[in-house]
């Protein structure tokens, strides 16, 4: 059984694109769907293209936009009456980006180049016209540009610095242009940086490449039971567009899986040469590098932890550490997924929440849909033309759920009531 | 089917290819000038839709409307109804850097594609996109590809 809460949509309040949709095809509402026991309610809504999400000690909500509100682009969502809704939201910050995250009393956001830093004094950021600059100078090349941020008990920040490329061609995504060995793009692109999280104006030389072979990741997380970093990369597209000989339009709306990698030092997942065929379960030598579809390499790389359906676009991970959720979600992973693009002109899918059990740091069991509904209806799933698109997720102090949508800027709270 | 009807069939398409030629050629002769231009508008849209579909359809998606943040809307904006030579040239040359359509900006490369598709698709794919998505424009012609390419040579 299904729980549900019929959510109403401000149209005044989006992006054009959506707006054109609205008007012209799509119905006002959506409906969320949970297991049994949870209850999902409205936190915020209307703040646009809301990424990343962060919730403070106190309990307020910070949400980093990719595209500027009133002037701003960092909002603090306060709930004063403790309604469950937030009703009073201050803006700061004036550079548009996706990162945020909080730890050990520093609010950290990012831009497309840089990362940030905010002393938390108390409840309120103490200075918010004057962060720190901590990092600096990263690659942004209008491709995979969003720097993902996590942090881990030791000190250090860990931003995604995605290719700036598809599959690393000499002419990106373009027919009959051959991949390039070794992928340049690799040396300040395509992986982890590690930094300090203390330490103002580093840049490159004052990084280091944690883990690299990885396209784009938007959803990273520290396990704080495994004491690792998990990401999840978006997987290469366009199999079919690039090689119509060797793909058909559905093969490349399937393929190459999106995966979920646990890291280490030096860790290396593959990227540009291989990508991850979820239904052979092998590693597969890239068709820009040589391959046919069926021949495997990257013997080197290393193995997902989790393979989901190709191009959902896993946009946001956490694993759960509260004592709200029923036993079998605690140290369990939530991935938001943001909705595909790439499976056209096979129907896209995603626009959900995932939940993937886990015990002693591994899978313990299949990943299962834990929230659904944010696009609206199946057509609007089909057709891509989703109402909101799950980008953000972030663990509140009573250990309810929030996921933020970066379509309209809706932020939901997911509850466990029990049966 | 049996020997002799595939015999029949071939022996009719050799006797019915001169007879259409000839068709063509008088209907091509007697009918006047807008009907002709609506009939090459017609076939130019036909073979531009298939063109979409192989080459465009990926990105821009079945209904033209694009991917937030990523691939523009090919509706009823100025890049795809204004000046056919930048049109022409985003075709041929790609893009590289983020645009700006309608408040909204899209940062996904667009590939060159002038060693892969000829002056006629890209005139075909051109002309499909600006007669569908509820754009209403004029045709673009295989020669007005061919000038913009022998001028950005």
């Amino acid at each position: 059984m299904l729980s549900t809460v019929f959510v109403t949509a401000h149209a005044g309040d989006t992006t054009k694109v959506a707006k054109k949709d609205l008007s012209e095809n799509n119905p006002p509402d959506v409906a969320i769907k949970t297991p049994t026991g949870f209850t999902t309610a409205i936190y915020a809504d209307g703040l646009g293209s809301a990424r990343h999400i962060a919730v403070n000690d106190n309990g307020d909500v910070y949400v980093k936009l990719a595209k500027k509100k009133d002037g701003k682009t960092i909002y603090r969502l306060q709930d004063t009456n403790n309604d469950g809704k937030a009703d009073k939201m201050t803006g700061f910050g004036d550079y548009t980006g996706t990162g945020i995250a909080i730890k050990n009393g520093y609010l950290y956001a990012s831009s497309d180049e840089e990362v940030f830093r905010y002393k938390i004094d108390g409840d309120h950021i103490a200075n918010p016209d004057q962060p720190e600059k901590i990092i600096t100078g990263l690659l942004s090349r209008h491709e995979h540009e969003s720097k993902s941020i996590a942090l881990d008990n030791d000190g250090n920040i860990y931003v995604n610095i995605g290719a700036y490329s598809n599959a690393c061609q000499v002419v990106d995504r373009t027919p009959g242009s051959p991949g390039m060995k070794p992928c340049p793009i690799l040396d300040s692109a395509g992986g982890i940086w590690q930094f300090k999280a203390d330490k103002q104006n580093q840049t490159y030389g004052d990084g280091k490449r944690y883990a690299t072979g990885l396209r784009n990741v938007v959803g990273l997380d520290w396990n704080t039971s495994t004491n690792t970093l998990f990401v999840m990369q978006h997987g290469r597209d366009q199999l079919h567009t690039l090689f119509p000989k060797m793909y058909d339009d559905k093969q490349s709306a399937e393929l190459p899986a999106e995966c979920m990698y646990e890291l280490h030092d030096g860790s290396n997942c593959g990227w540009p040469y291989i990508y991850y065929d979820q239904f052979q379960n092998k590693k597969i030598l890239a068709p820009e590098f040589g391959g046919d579809g069926k021949k495997t390499a990257g013997e080197d790389a290393q193995d997902p932890v989790v393979a989901f359906p190709g191009h959902l676009a896993p946009n946001a991970l956490l694993f759960y550490t509260g004592n709200q959720f029923p036993e079998k979600y605690k140290n369990g992973a939530f991935i938001a997924f943001h909705g595909s693009w790439n499976r056209a002109p096979e129907p896209q899918q995603g626009f959900y929440v995932v939940f993937v059990p886990f015990k002693d740091g591994k899978p313990s069991g299949k990943w299962e849909v834990f929230a659904d509904g944010f696009a609206g209806s199946p057509q609007q799933v089909a057709s891509g033309r989703a109402i909101h698109r799950p980008c953000g997720i972030a663990q509140a102090k009573d250990g309810s759920i929030y996921i933020s949508d970066d379509n309209k800027g809706t932020i939901w709270k997911i509850s466990y009531k029990g049966k | 089917m049996t020997r002799i009807g595939k015999l029949t069939l071939i022996y009719s398409c050799f006797l019915l290819l001169p007879a259409m030629a000839w068709t063509q050629t008088k209907k091509t002769t007697t009918t006047s000038k807008s009907a002709g231009t609506a009939s090459s508008l017609k076939s130019s849209i036909t073979r531009g839709k298939q063109v979409y579909a192989e080459q465009c359809l990926a990105c821009h998606q079945v209904d033209g409307l694009g991917v937030p943040h990523m691939n523009p809307p090919l509706s009823k904006t100025k890049w795809v109804l204004g000046n056919k030579e930048d049109l022409i040239k985003v075709v041929l040359k790609g893009l590289n850097t983020e645009i700006e359509v309608d408040g909204d900006t899209y940062s996904n490369v667009m590939p060159p594609h002038e060693s892969t598709m000829s002056d006629q698709q890209i005139a075909d794919v051109l002309t499909y996109i600006r007669n569908n998505f509820g754009n209403k424009a004029s045709q673009i012609k295989e020669a007005d590809v061919k000038a913009v390419r022998a001028k950005t040579k």
